[in-house]
């Protein structure tokens, strides 16, 4: 109750500094559930709420995030041939991630809720839950060493054009994370496409030179693990090995079919992870256990899901009758181990704001995305995944599906008049 | 691996063509012996739901019973149980808010301090002056309450210690249509006639297409159908016999499959049509068996009236008096003792309560917890009304109350373990649990509705003023108990009744 009390006390009043108090009560409301009683319709709620909601969602991904993290590390040592065990060198990998991510989060959430704490007091509103999933959403699919000011700027285009322009949580019409990809991918196509921008230090190292683990972040890592007695960044820094090419295994898919692709990798690693790609995206069996939470909690939709892993084994079967390139004739239940399949279906895909609303647009929707994302994929050279790019065009298409739904559902009343 | 996947590709498609050949084969062969294939199951494997599902209970035709799915049963502590007391209150009241579609002022039959009958008129609306609202006890006419804008709240009758009824000659058997719908009219039945569309109060000018009844009370503690027509079971077939003859379709029954004692005994009267439904709430809406029996359309006109006025229907046409009370559960844990009670509508609050009320800020509803009005404890029972529920009162922070909460809460949703203690009974509070915000979460307000409507898209239909796309969208086949289990649901806390009557009347206006 004292708690509460000084909370009370500190208010800023709602007249005099409206900024103050949008800010105030976006943090109030996620301390406290405010005291609000129904009047006017049921007298009871239901105990979920869109904080709830939201916050399902990230907790889904938290594992995606801890691995991702660690393996961050893992890349940049095993391109440089150290560490080359999962487990070795735990602290180096999981230091290295940490310092690599957490910027990446901290101005994600920094640019994307001040933005939205701007438009919520701009327009009188109390600032809306929305952005807590596509903050936690933008540095799993993002390069891990993009530039901030590039991270800042992508950000502040997909929740300014994307999401406020339209009027705010519930209006976008498309995903707010992918949009931040989409924005990075054509206005700095360099540091998001290409064989070396999914291992951290890769792109930026000069053939021989050792990186520099500058920085006051590296030196009390340093400084914390020579005080534990365990090896340390710059004690040991390496070269890159010579002939390391950095290529995800959809790169080398498409030079060379599954035979390039299980030279470099094995299947078991493609499965667990431990190969280069998004932040996030690269472990399967956690993504599917996040994938398990959210239709556990029926938070996610398993139509969508389904519909999509349906739409894609059915293209990638075309494909393989087809065989033309040596990217077709990978095996179909293969093109699930490579690439972000798995995250865009559990995370991108099923965002209920952007998918079609009723229940059989969502098996079309998700068909789809399926469809065209393994089309994408396949075909084209220049965007080795394609997800995003087939997600981003239906989410344009689901309100077109879901009118010709609601069509259908007008006609069939008609015809019983 | 290729030669593997076309064969069985070939083995599915020759099995689907299998399948649909001996389906068609069966409904030639129906179409031949003069079997109406529509009314039954032709086809080589059986529906899921007799597979897997409960039987349906012998002696009921599989086309009258509906087995529905989707909805969701709230269950709540304080359920009522026992005799029914018959109980009296010092004062009545009629209150004009109860009725749908009447103006806020009607013109008042009576001044205060007039000694009026039990089925004296005391007010009737402007714009249908033949329809009279008439006093449900005897005593006098102490208070005319009004509200905003001189608003008539509630017309307040002292009542006296036992009825003096007014006497009503009642027709004769083979009366009109119109004499009888007359003799309802000026009797001051009439206002517990519903129309739908819309859920207002019945037109006296059209025949309606079809008459339902609802026997199936859904609803979170609700009283069932059994014990509010306890003992009244002729009245009520005497009440349906006059029903049959108000329209040219038929009554139709929304009986319950689960309890068929109230169903078992209505008599064979000719043009009543018994329906079954199974299912959690809102099966027992009317509205919802309407949307499964037989569905209206924007043209038609249909008329519901709850079990409760049947009976009180029969009893007008056997004694020609007119006896408005019902049974009403005290229920909630609001109450000590959660009994049932009779009594006239219209009770003061406040008497009907007296020394049961349990400690603690509970809020009164008169009605279920989705669809009732508060009322205070100087204020007075609904009309018709068969519950009386307490909650208590939410108007407390709860830290992190959306991520850890503190107590149980009824809810659809998979983030808590409800679905684990399927027979738990909550005691909730009133509060919103969340604030208001746009609609963001799409298939819950379908997986609540089971008729074929797409309520969240009807409300923004609504919320754009779209008239063609509210029509289109079905707003004529629901009325606010429809979609309350809806507004329960709803994640963003989106006041749905409000925005669907706002609908409502709009259409209103235009027809």
């Amino acid at each position: 109750m004292g708690l509460l009390n000084f909370l009370k006390r500190i208010e800023p009043d709602k007249e005099k500094s409206p900024f103050l108090h949008t800010a105030y009560d976006a943090f109030f409301t996620f301390a406290y559930t405010p005291n609000e009683v129904t009047h006017d319709g049921t007298h009871l709620k239901d105990g979920i709420d869109l904080k709830r909601t939201m916050v399902m969602v990230v907790l889904a991904m938290q594992f995606c995030y801890i691995f991702g993290t660690y393996n961050i590390g893992h890349q940049h040592f095993t391109a440089m041939g150290q560490y080359m065990g999962f487990l070795e060198g735990f602290h180096l990998k999981l230091a290295h991630g940490l310092i690599k991510l957490f910027p990446i989060f901290l101005w994600t959430h920094v640019v994307g809720l001040g933005i939205e704490f701007y438009f919520a007091y701009k327009k009188g509103h109390s600032v809306e839950e929305g952005f807590l999933v596509s903050g936690a959403l933008i540095p799993l699919i993002m390069p891990p060493d993009i530039p901030i000011w590039m991270l800042c700027v992508a950000v502040a285009f997909a929740v300014i054009l994307g999401k406020e322009a339209f009027g705010g949580t519930g209006m976008n019409i498309w995903n707010v994370a992918l949009l931040a990809r989409v924005f990075v991918f054509f206005a700095y196509p360099t540091t998001i496409s290409g064989d070396e921008v999914w291992v951290s230090g890769f792109e930026t190292l000069a053939e021989g030179t050792a990186p520099e683990y500058g920085g006051w972040t590296y030196s009390m890592f340093d400084g914390l693990f020579s005080a534990m007695g365990l090896d340390t960044f710059r004690a040991g820094a390496g070269t890159i090995v010579d002939g390391y090419s950095g290529a995800t295994p959809l790169a080398l898919a498409y030079q060379g079919g599954w035979e390039a692709v299980t030279e470099t990798y094995s299947v078991n690693q493609m499965w667990w992870g431990t190969i280069p790609g998004s932040i996030g995206e690269t472990s399967k069996p956690l993504i599917l256990l996040g994938a398990a939470i959210l239709l556990i909690t029926r938070i996610g939709s398993w139509r969508i899901m389904l519909s999509m892993l349906i739409g894609a084994a059915a293209m990638a079967m075309l494909m393989n009758l087809w065989g033309a390139t040596p990217f077709m004739t990978v095996p179909w239940y293969y093109q699930f181990w490579m690439g972000s399949f798995f995250f865009a279906a559990v995370f991108m895909a099923t965002d209920p704001v952007t998918a079609s609303s009723t229940n059989t647009g969502k098996w079309i929707y998700g068909f789809l995305i399926g469809f065209i994302g393994m089309i994408i994929r396949v075909i084209n050279p220049a965007y080795p995944e394609g997800w995003m790019l087939a997600i981003l065009f239906l989410n344009t298409f689901a309100p077109l599906i879901d009118y010709y739904v609601l069509d259908a559902n007008i006609k069939r009343r008609l015809a019983r008049a | 691996m290729l030669v593997t996947t076309i064969t069985i590709l070939a083995a599915i498609l020759v099995l689907a063509a299998v399948w649909m050949l001996t389906n068609n084969f069966f409904h030639i062969e129906a179409s031949k012996s003069g079997i109406d294939a529509d009314s039954h199951d032709l086809g080589i494997m059986p529906k899921s739901n007799v597979l897997f599902g409960t039987p349906i209970p012998a002696n009921i035709d599989a086309n009258k019973f509906h087995r529905l799915s989707k909805g969701h049963d709230i269950k709540l502590v304080g359920a009522a149980n026992g005799e029914v007391e018959n109980i009296r209150t010092n004062r009545y009241a009629v209150k004009p808010t109860d009725f749908r579609g009447i103006a806020p002022i009607p013109k008042l039959m009576v001044q205060v301090g007039d000694e009026v009958k039990a089925g004296d008129p005391l007010f009737y609306d402007k714009s249908n002056p033949d329809i009279m609202f008439v006093s449900p006890v005897s005593g006098e006419v102490v208070e005319v309450q009004r509200g905003a804008k001189r608003a008539i709240s509630a017309v307040v009758v002292l009542a006296d210690k036992a009825d003096n009824y007014k006497q009503f000659s009642v027709p004769a058997s083979d009366a009109s249509r119109e004499d009888i719908v007359n003799f309802l009219m000026s009797t001051g039945f009439w206002p517990f006639i519903n129309r739908r569309p819309f859920d207002t109060l019945a037109n006296p000018n059209n025949t309606p297409r079809d008459i339902f009844i609802s026997l199936m009370e859904t609803a979170p503690l609700a009283t069932p159908v059994a014990i509010q027509l306890n003992g009244a079971m002729d009245d009520f077939n005497n009440g349906l016999s006059v029903l049959a003859k108000l329209t040219d379709g038929a009554v139709y029954l929304g009986c319950d499959s689960s309890d068929a004692s109230v169903a078992n005994a209505v008599n064979d009267i000719d043009g009543v049509e018994k329906h079954w439904f199974r299912g959690p709430h809102p099966a027992g809406n009317v509205g919802v068996q309407i949307h499964h029996i037989r569905p209206i359309n924007a043209a038609d006109q249909v008329w519901t009236l709850k079990a409760n006025s049947v009976a009180i229907l029969g009893k007008l046409f056997r004694t020609g008096n007119l006896d408005l009370t019902s049974v009403i559960g005290l229920t909630g844990a609001g109450f000590n003792e959660n009994k049932y009670i009779r009594t006239p509508f219209g009770a003061e609050v406040g008497s009907l309560v007296e020394g049961n009320t349990s400690e603690g800020k509970f809020r009164m509803i008169s009605g279920d917890v989705l669809t009732g009005t508060q009322v205070a404890a100087v204020g007075f029972m609904d009309a018709n009304a068969s519950q009386l529920t307490t909650l208590s009162e939410g108007d407390h922070y709860e830290m992190f109350g959306w991520l850890l909460p503190l107590s149980p809460r009824p809810s659809i949703s998979g983030t808590y373990p409800n679905g684990l203690f399927k027979e738990f009974k909550f005691e909730p509070d009133t509060n919103t649990h969340g604030e208001e915000r746009a609609f963001v979460v799409t298939g819950q307000y379908e997986s609540v509705l089971p008729m074929d409507i797409y309520p969240q898209h009807l409300l923004k239909a609504i919320m754009a003023n779209d008239y063609e796309r509210m029509e289109g969208l079905g707003i004529y086949e629901l009325s606010e108990e429809d979609l309350a289990l809806c507004e329960f649901a709803c994640t963003s806390k989106v006041p749905v009744q409000k925005i669907l009557r706002r609908g409502l009347n709009m259409m209103e206006e235009q027809s």
